[in-house]
């Protein structure tokens, strides 16, 4: 139960003279350290934190906990995120010393565990992606998508080519044409066809010689799959250029197909949402890389190898060809060591079951709101759908009709889907199930989401009711944004 | 199979409800020639019991800083975490959360996030804090595209040598794509040579990146070289360590325009190398250049104060291919970790840390100097890390010998500074002991 005191501001909770820590006196000889600095160097006062007691830093950030929903707390359908349950197992197997209590600048020989989870995700991530070269570097997924562009535009380099163009549908995520503009490219949107599939025709006339990329998101946002894939990279790979897949939505095909197997030349994994990473409010994730033979040298180093002779693992970064670092030390560890698990609980048999009941789920639940909501792309998805709340509004003279219906969600104890992505689906609500959830859960997400467009239009612009705080004044945060809690003159 | 859960009743339920005679039906989608006709080739799954024992097996192979005295650093620290830190940032409610995208329902999250800026800022001296990014290596590169955009300089950076090396790596991968020259200001004598800098930085430069303490532990002139580049209408950009800011000058206060910092130190343990959390903060007036999620303040309709996420057509999911950065996901729960270590911290706890660090590092370096073998291999003042050359320049045998003495010695700087390669990179945080620093003493000079 939530103790509204102990949320105010941590600032205002402080008191002079407090302090959560007690930190023992030096053993060593003290001296000034006024003689070791130069002037000017050492701060006049202690930095201006609040002094705030061990109890009451406890039970500020437990309150505050409180105030968010979560996977572990309510069904949280939010499209493309893949909010699946976040086994507990992988959360102590993560903590245990010799995975966490390790430094990045250990020799290779006090670390060989590790690096054997390592190269063994490296060879899992190469077998479940169908392309064999690996890089576990990048921080998360968009950090994966601007490093295989830096790749791409290396291997260009090297080949005395100068393309300067990346492509992607108009359904894309925004990290892709982010992304593209990191790494230098210039960057052109195609256009979709009614039924979300790439528009070929379209498609083809931005194919030249400057192409250098085509990004592809297979299953695409919309949760279909585009059956053209292997017709879009052979058109790409005439000219030239490359196949990118956006690997977002891997948990509808694992085991089922593989991009290495549909023409990708490179891909990224967010093993925060397939392979069930928590999110923690926003991160951490991993974007690990996989490319083709030919592409692999261009990888960021360092990767894990294995010597044969010695047969011990180690840190390979005699890699000539390699576009050098994207991340300090060797990357996300923590989240890949989740990944790792997660895969060896489910093996061969278990990831296909992932993805089976993934695209089960999103269907059975779309068959259950097709008869009250529009399902503008079709009676069948994979693992997630996109529907549209266009015509509830037009009926009810809502002007924000998703988001209202998001917000009305909030009141009966359910996580919204994603609204207003893609861009392509006016009004769009994303619902992407997961393989996590009981039928009876989406039962009663139906029966709720069926009563929540038969409710007035009044109750729904109003929407929520019964959250700690109504809806919040986004425009006025924008226009006068205070960023930080700045102490009361008086 | 374990984490599914509807039976085989239900789901043959499930699919008469779709209409579909089977699973594999709605995979018809997928061409056949494209699906995979066999088993994937991994190991078979494991239950509970048999996947800890096997991970359990593993991690005995590594030996934890539990098992060994750690004086390696090099912007990963072994720094004492709070209980509390773990405590708080395990709870359900934190951790399993995505991105505060419905604020009525994330308002403990955007709270955290907004505290965390604001702690930062205190911390920092900075105006303005985002909500995180990577780590402290991408944070710099993306602080020096920052610094192009708010200059509209898009010819040259200048960046010490003196700055990780890593993160210099990651500097030039970013740099290959986008045509803009880095150059690198040479740091032989310990600290940034200002006339160097003088020399090198022009009205085409965008910006100028320092790391202080720099990464042989050194501090730099960061007030001198802010004049230098402001004078020439240049950024300023200091990556810095946050423990030191228990002592040192803040950078706000020292003419520094945007701090990026890796925030390991702040309560995460050492996770071989990650996640981490990379910390940016700049002037007020460069706010919609920030790249990544910012929280900011304002009230629902009922008049209640609230968090949002703000100033959001900097980010991709809005701008595209003109937002600021192609960050998304971030490292948001370490974020939440440095805020409760803040929290916990306090002025005084943090002003006290710094100087254990410090007064430590500085026994160290004298016991080990009494020695004829070491030197200091700079004169300079140091915070918590030093280089020490051996004169004998046998530092593998130095660090093997270390090692079987369950210690990790140090840092070895050959890997990346030719010139230093008779030299180690020591690092004492204030979980060493005088009896530890003793016994390293002992051992490399044995
Ligand atoms: C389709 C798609 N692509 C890319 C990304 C970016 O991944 P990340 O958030 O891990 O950077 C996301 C996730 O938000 C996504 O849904």
């Amino acid at each position: 139960m939530r103790n509204t005191q102990a949320t105010n501001l941590i600032f205002e909770l402080s008191q002079p003279g407090r302090s959560g820590v007690c930190l023992a006196a030096s053993d060593v000889p003290k001296q000034d350290p006024a003689e070791w600095f130069p002037a000017g160097a050492l701060a006049t006062s202690a930095p201006p934190l609040p002094e705030i007691s061990e109890p009451d830093v406890v039970r500020h950030f437990t309150n505050l906990s409180t105030l968010n929903m979560s996977v572990d707390t309510h069904y949280y359908p939010l499209g493309s995120c893949t909010m699946k349950y976040n086994p507990k197992r992988n959360e102590r197997i993560a903590a245990f010393d010799g995975l966490a209590q390790i430094h990045p600048y250990q020799p290779a020989e006090t670390v060989q565990g590790m690096l054997q989870i390592l190269y063994g995700l490296q060879d899992m991530l190469a077998e479940i992606s169908g392309l064999p070269v690996v890089s576990l570097q990048p921080a998360a997924g968009a950090h994966g998508e601007l490093a295989a562009l830096m790749l791409a535009a290396a291997y260009y380099r090297e080949r005395g080519e100068k393309r300067t163009t990346v492509l992607a549908p108009d359904s894309a995520h925004g990290t892709n044409p982010a992304s593209a503009r990191m790494a230098g490219f210039d960057f052109v949107t195609i256009p979709s066809c009614s039924d979300g599939r790439v528009d070929i025709e379209k498609l083809k006339e931005h194919l030249n010689d400057q192409t250098a990329v085509f990004m592809i998101t297979n299953p695409s946002t919309l949760g279909l799959f585009d059956d053209q894939v292997q017709e879009i990279s052979d058109l790409v790979h005439d000219v030239g250029g490359l196949i990118y897949l956006d690997g977002a939505n891997m948990n509808a095909i694992l085991g089922i197909t593989r991009p290495g197997d549909f023409g990708a030349d490179m891909m990224h994994f967010n093993p925060h949402k397939t392979f069930s990473g928590p999110h923690g409010g926003g991160g951490p994730g991993a974007g690990p890389i996989c490319v083709t033979a030919e592409l692999g040298a261009y990888l960021p180093k360092p990767i894990v190898g294995f010597d044969d002779s010695s047969q011990t693992y180690f840190l390979d970064n005699d890699r000539p060809k390699s576009i050098g670092r994207v991340r300090s030390f060797f990357g996300n560890v923590g989240v890949l060591v989740r990944a790792y698990s997660y895969i060896l609980s489910h093996g061969p048999v278990g990831l296909k079951r992932i993805a089976e009941n993934a695209v089960l789920n999103a269907n059975y639940l779309l068959s259950q709101v097709k008869g009250f909501l529009d399902v503008p792309l079709g009676n069948r998805c994979m693992h997630e759908f996109v529907a549209s709340a266009e015509s509830i509004g037009k009926q009810n003279g809502l002007n924000q009709p998703a988001m209202d219906i998001a917000k009305r969600l909030l009141d009966y104890g359910y996580h919204p889907p994603t609204v207003y992505f893609p861009l392509t689906v006016h009004e769009a609500m994303m619902m992407e199930p997961t393989e996590t959830e009981s039928k009876q859960t989406l039962d009663a997400f139906a029966k709720t989401l069926k009563a929540i467009v038969q409710e007035s239009p009044e109750v729904l612009a109003a929407a929520p009711h019964s959250t700690i705080i109504s809806r919040p004044d986004e425009v006025q945060a924008a226009r006068k944004p205070i960023l930080k809690w700045t102490p009361k003159q008086d | 199979m374990p984490y599914v859960f509807n039976t085989d009743d239900e789901q043959a339920e499930m699919l008469a409800a779709i209409g579909a005679a089977s699973i594999e039906e709605l995979f018809e989608c997928i061409p056949q020639d494209m699906q995979l006709k066999r088993a994937l080739n991994i190991p078979a799954g494991l239950g509970e019991m048999e996947l800890t024992a096997h991970l359990q097996a593993l991690s005995v192979q590594n030996k934890s800083i539990n098992e060994q005295t750690c004086f390696l650093g090099g912007g990963s620290y072994d720094h004492f975490v709070p209980a509390v830190v773990d405590a708080l940032a395990s709870r359900g409610e934190f951790y399993t959360s995505y991105t505060p995208y419905q604020p009525e329902v994330s308002q403990g999250n955007l709270q955290v996030m907004f505290e965390y800026q604001t702690l930062i800022c205190q911390l920092t001296g900075m105006d303005v804090s985002n909500a995180s990014l990577y780590d402290g290596g991408t944070a710099a590169a993306e602080a020096m595209l920052m610094a192009m955009s708010v200059t509209r300089r898009n010819k040259k950076v200048v960046v010490a040598s003196s700055v990780h090396p890593e993160y210099r790596q990651i500097l030039k991968t970013y740099f290959a794509c986008i045509g803009s020259e880095m150059v690198i200001v040479d740091c032989g004598t310990g600290t940034t040579p200002v006339e160097a800098i003088a020399q090198v930085v022009d009205e085409d430069t965008a910006a100028v990146l320092i790391q202080n303490p720099n990464f042989f532990g050194n501090v730099e002139d960061v007030t001198l070289i802010s004049e230098i580049a402001h004078a020439q209408g240049a950024l300023l950009v200091c990556s810095v360590d946050p423990i030191s800011l228990g002592i040192l000058q803040r950078p706000g206060d020292a003419g520094v325009d945007i701090v990026v910092a890796e925030g390991q130190s702040l309560g995460t343990p050492l996770l071989y190398g990650g996640p981490y959390l990379g910390i940016m903060a700049c002037r007020e007036s460069f706010v919609r250049r920030l790249p990544g999620r910012i929280a900011g303040e304002t009230v629902d309709r009922d008049d209640k104060q609230c968090w949002v996420l703000t100033l959001q057509t900097r980010e991709q999911h809005i701008r595209r291919e003109k937002a600021t950065s192609n960050i998304c996901t971030n490292q948001g729960l370490f974020a939440l970790r440095a805020a409760i270590y803040l929290s916990l911290m306090g002025p005084q706890g943090m002003q006290d840390v710094a100087n254990l660090c410090t007064q430590k590092a500085h026994y160290a370096a004298e016991q080990l100097t009494q020695h004829d073998r070491f030197e200091l291999a700079f004169s300079d003042g140091f915070f918590k890390e030093f280089v020490v050359r051996d004169t004998q320049n046998d530092v593998q045998q130095l660090l093997q010998q270390a090692c079987e003495n369950n210690i990790l010695a140090g840092l070895p700087l050959g890997q990346w500074y030719d010139e230093l390669e008779d030299c180690l990179l020591i690092t004492i945080t204030e979980k060493r002991t005088k009896q530890e620093i003793d016994e390293l003493v002992n051992v490399l000079t044995q």
